[in-house]
């Protein structure tokens, strides 16, 4: 088979999309207008729990320029189905979560009508007009608090508001390793909820045309065939191949973006009803409240070691706050995301892990950037840190001790799952060299003695990513097989069109996928366009999210680009009247080997090609090709972060001096990418360790509805990163890559609190919950200086 | 963002101003229009009319007059942050950020009032007056009459901040603003402004001035009256704070509870005062 070389992999271009997007002059589907369109504005609830007596809709029908104000009743009459969900465990309950709420209602923002107008500013007075009243119920926040006997009940057919009860791993090997430990290390730990917070909020414009019969949805979505598969056949009942769902320009995702929301389920529906289009566009402020929300566990982690310091085992029982319904994948994050990742990059011989599911008066919870690896990978590295500390080592040769070892790779973990490849110990050393780890640490002793309190932490995680191959997808409830497919289209010209069934939301694939494509057929990456979005336009998919777009998305598109190629040398070598196996292909060019004068061009091929007046026999005309990649295993991305702050002991405020980030990830596509995804993970990765917490009062009321609250990270919280990359391809796809999405939140956020902790060693303060605030942090200290009882 | 309808006027004269908010009792005027859009917005705040007094010449600029300063009530943040004033600038660079800067006013934001605005604390500290004009013509208000509460200011329904008019601060004297922001909103968790006038190695004069911390902004008098006469030295500012700041008169929130809010206005005076003191004698 004919190689192609490297010319454009590796190579940190710019993003072709920068221009567009840096001018202002993207389009994102607000942008979007449509002849005859009218508006949505949503009537939501302002209690956490409560029974819908009556809704009067009469004021808000008579409002000037409305023309339509719906409640749940006619989605019912209309049999509209519930949402979809996307992964089942045994024996879970599932309530069904309608689009509009018929009776009751379960937490602050559930949507009880929806007004149209034909203003966005009239639909919007006229909801303040339609009368609902509610019969408040006793509600439930707090996911232990909804465990507790005589906690109010979210679903009445859902006791004790258990969702689901799973497991993972040995629990009878583990306790036997933990009868036998000469030390444990036990630690409670929150991982505190979170709100995605996209900086373009979810929109949808809605369009059917009778005439066709056909309608068309432009939406917000990170997976557009996802999306249109699930409305059709799910809820809404409309055939598949007469929906189309586009995606276009999309600011930002983090997960929220994934799932199918009431929202778009309604205006799907009215548009066919009005007759006209229809379009709403979330304010920040139902972001806040709407927009599915992350993290959110309480867990008791237990390490078991043996006399020399070795982890022989980890137990793990994990509370995990579902909100008010289950989301798409709501039960799979707390679950099958999450436990299997508990090994981290250690060798602990047993893992057993409990996860327990609650249904409480909150916003549903699902994937936010990491989907569960970050709360596996905070719980491990925060108590790896502790046991560290209590055993006197230093933290990092700690880790370094336990490692898998290179040579055990791939690697199976008492959880599940096999790592792919790794060298843990080269990342932690190049973050420990780059941190200058031994002076630091010299710095801090002397600081200390001045008063001053430094904290170095670390953290050295291991992610799953590349979701997934489809049996194993199958395997563990997931409702979809998850491969992924590409369209390399050549043009009679030689230039480029390439659909993914992947969607760009910040990721920057136009730019890189470009790169993969113009090295596999010896072309530039201006000559390739890479189309995404439109289910109407080519591939299918399944998109993007679980940093799966170029291990999984990618490795289809170099394998249809490379059946291209394929085809392009048998056309050359007829052309060259040579043998296939004689054809030599470089700088874009078939030679003949050892002729370097004869040689035809990829484009002279391309046109031969469509103009098939001289092709080899059996071969048909046309120079395109279709993949379905399916990947063999998961990757596994790996890297050491480490972070230095310093604590005002007068205030409790942490400051951000120093951030060190190693990360593996493979092969490298784009440097410049590459790192933008590890800045813009970190700065989310610290912003959950000091910043960031979607607080709710006892009643299920939310305290942190708006940026006036809920503080996300700004440039001035944080230093100039200092980042670095070692390289251990994977060894399974054609790319040898792992994806770097969600690296950096996973790492950020346990090396960030490892610091703080450890600037607060001093003190024998031995842990305390993310986020790290000013006051937690001064009550901490104040308590241990004995200032208060 | 939605905000219901409402009427715009946009006067060039103050005159006009006046007379368009005796014809529209429930009208609001905008200023830099960083508090009140927001809250229109969100519905929380729905006047019938919006009196735009930006474009009226004589509320503009920072100028001398006779031995002190006075500052435009439509002045901007950045305006103010690169003047020559004493204390303003460097309090004016703590207000959120530069777009913010570029639009919002000192006298929309001493109007407003809101409990965690940076300049209160300085215009108590600075011994500021305020220039307000009415129906009834126009009239002076120290600015320790000012900030009354929540949201709550001694102008007078109809009234027009005019003018924010300081004395000039010479040799002798150093000022500081130390400030806690919300990482969120950016506003002053707690913020303290000090003024200081050293003589012979001593506290002449101090004044110090605090924001965020209650429901209005309000003078450390305790602290002011411990400090007067004395040199500043850690131990002084350590005594002179120590139960100066009650727990019980605190804002408190799902940030910072009221007990903390005191104990960071006892940090961040401590650390005013020195910064002020070392500039007095510096």
């Amino acid at each position: 088979m004919v190689t192609a070389e490297q010319r454009y992999i590796g190579q940190a271009m710019k993003r072709k999309e920068d221009p567009r997007f840096l001018t202002g002059r993207g389009t994102y589907v607000d942008d979007l207008a449509l002849p005859g369109m009218v508006y949505a504005a949503m009537v939501r609830s302002p209690y956490a729990h409560a029974r819908i007596k009556s809704i009067d809709i009469s004021r808000a029908r008579q409002a000037p320029g409305v023309i339509a104000v719906y409640t749940g009743e006619e989605m019912q009459r209309d049999g509209v189905g519930p949402l979809p969900c996307g992964l089942l465990l045994p024996d879970m309950k599932l309530p069904p979560h309608y689009a509009i709420a018929r009776d009751r209602v379960r937490h602050v923002g559930e949507i009880v009508a929806v007004v149209i107008a034909d203003d966005r500013y009239r639909a919007e007075d006229a909801a303040e007009l339609v009368e609902v009243e509610y019969e408040p119920l006793p509600s439930v926040a707090d996911a232990r608090k909804a465990m507790e006997p005589g906690a109010p009940l979210v679903h009445d057919d859902a006791p004790g508001n258990l969702c689901f009860r799973w497991a993972l791993g040995d629990k009878a090997a583990t306790d036997a390793a933990f009868s036998q430990a000469s030390r444990t290390v036990r630690l409670e730990l929150v991982n505190q909820r979170l709100i995605p917070n996209a900086i373009e909020p979810r929109a949808a414009l809605a369009h059917y045309d009778p005439v066709r019969d056909e309608y068309t949805l432009w939406v917000t979505s990170q997976n557009p065939h996802v999306h249109r598969l699930l409305m059709a056949a799910f809820v809404l009942g409309i055939p598949e191949h007469k929906l189309r769902v586009i995606s276009p320009d999309v600011g930002g995702g983090f997960g929220s973006k994934i799932y199918t929301y009431p929202e778009e389920v309604i205006l799907t529906w009215a548009t066919r009803k009005l007759g006209r289009p229809v379009k709403w566009s979330a304010k920040r402020s139902e972001s806040f409240i709407s927009d599915r929300q992350g993290r959110d566990h309480y867990s008791v982690a237990e390490l078991a070691l043996d006399a020399g310091g070795r982890v022989q085992a980890l137990r793990v029982h994990t509370v995990a706050n579902i909100g008010a319904y289950v989301s798409l994948f709501g039960a799979g994050i707390p679950t099958w995301f999450y436990a299997p990742l508990l090994s981290g990059q250690y060798q602990i011989p047993q893992i057993y892990c409990e996860s327990v599911g609650v249904f409480t008066n909150t916003v549903p919870t699902d994937a936010y950037r990491g989907a569960g690896r970050p709360e596996a990978c905070y719980l491990i590295e925060r108590i790896m840190e502790v046991a560290a500390r209590e055993l006197g080592e230093d933290p990092a040769e700690f880790r370094r001790k336990n490692f898998v070892p290179p040579d055990r790779f791939p690697y199976q973990t008492p959880v599940a799952l096999v790592y792919d490849s790794g060298n843990y110990a080269a990342a932690l050393d190049r973050a420990l060299e780059l941190a200058d780890y031994r002076r630091l640490r010299q710095e801090q002793e002397e600081l200390r003695r001045q008063g001053r309190y430094i904290g170095i932490g670390l953290a050295s995680y291991v992610e799953a990513c590349g979701y997934g191959p489809s049996k194993v997808v199958g395997a563990i409830g997931g409702q979809a097989g998850l491969w992924e497919s590409a369209i390399v289209r050549v043009h009679a010209t030689g230039k480029v069109s390439v659909y993914t069934g992947t969607h760009a939301h910040g990721q920057g694939h136009e730019t890189t996928f470009a790169q993969i494509v113009a090295d596999a057929l010896g072309v530039t990456p201006d000559d390739v366009e890479i189309l995404h979005g439109d289910t109407d336009q080519g591939s299918m998919g399944m998109g993007t999210y679980g940093s799966r777009s170029a291990p999984v998305g990618g490795s289809a598109i170099a394998v249809a680009a490379r059946r291209v190629r394929e085809k392009a040398t048998k056309i050359a070598a007829h052309l060259l009247e040579a043998a296939e196996a004689d054809i030599e292909f470089r700088e874009g060019k078939f030679f003949v080997r050892g002729v370097p004068d004869r040689f035809k061009t990829f484009q002279e091929v391309a046109l031969q090609a469509y103009l098939a007046h001289n092709l080899p026999e059996g071969v048909e005309p046309g120079l395109e090709a279709t993949a379905f990649y399916d990947p063999q295993n998961l990757t596994f991305p790996f890297g050491t972060h480490i972070a230095v702050v310093e604590v005002d002991p007068d205030t409790g405020q942490v400051r951000l001096l120093r951030y060190i980030a190693v990360d593996d990830a493979g092969n490298v596509i784009n440097p410049l990418v590459f790192e933008g995804q590890v800045h813009g993970g970190i700065a989310q990765g610290v912003g959950q360790a000091l910043l960031e917490h979607a607080l709710y009062d006892e009643e299920g009321q939310p305290i942190s509805g708006s940026f006036m609250e809920y503080a996300v990270p700004r440039a001035s919280h944080l230093p100039r990163f200092e980042t670095a990359n070692t390289v251990t391809p994977c060894p399974h796809n054609p790319l040898g890559v792992k994806g770097i999405g969600e690296a950096g939140t996973i790492a950020a956020t346990p090396a960030v609190a490892n610091a703080v902790l450890d600037a607060l060693a001093p003190f024998g303060i031995r842990h305390l919950d993310i986020p790290l605030t000013p006051e937690k942090v001064w009550r901490a200290i104040r308590q241990a200086r004995g200032e208060v009882s | 963002m939605y905000p219901p309808s409402f009427r715009y006027y946009r006067p060039t004269t103050l005159q006009e101003a006046v007379s368009l908010l005796q014809r529209e009792p429930e009208a609001r005027l905008l200023a830099g229009g960083h508090s009140l859009l927001p809250a229109m917005k969100l519905r929380l705040s729905s006047p019938s009319a919006l009196v735009d007094i930006g474009r009226i010449p004589e509320l503009k600029g920072v100028r001398r007059q006779g031995d002190g300063w006075v500052i435009g009530a439509m002045t901007t943040h950045r305006e103010i942050e690169f003047s020559d004033l004493p204390l303003l600038p460097e309090v004016a660079a703590r207000v959120a950020d530069p777009p913010v800067r570029n639009r919002g006013t000192i006298g929309g934001s001493l109007a407003h009032a809101d409990p965690g605005a940076d300049y209160p604390a300085a215009v108590l500290a600075l011994e500021a007056t305020l220039r307000a004009a009415g129906p009834a013509g126009e009239r002076t208000i120290p600015a320790d009459q000012f900030f009354q509460g929540l949201f709550t200011t001694a102008l007078q329904p109809g009234e027009v901040l005019t003018e924010v008019r300081l004395p000039d601060l010479g040799q002798g004297w150093g000022w500081a603003y130390e400030k806690f922001p919300h990482p969120a909103s950016g506003y002053a968790v707690v913020g303290v402004a000090a003024v200081v006038r050293a003589e012979g190695g001593s506290v002449r004069e101090v004044r110090i001035g605090v924001t965020g911390a209650g429901p209005a902004a309000f003078r450390a008098t305790a602290v002011e009256q411990a400090l007067s006469g004395r040199p500043i030295t850690p131990e002084a500012l350590q005594s002179a704070t120590q139960g100066a700041f009650d727990p019980a008169e605190m804002n408190s929130d799902s940030f910072a509870s009221a007990e903390y809010r005191a104990a960071l206005c006892r940090v961040l005076c401590q650390r005013a005062v020195q910064r002020a003191w070392q500039r007095a004698t510096g």
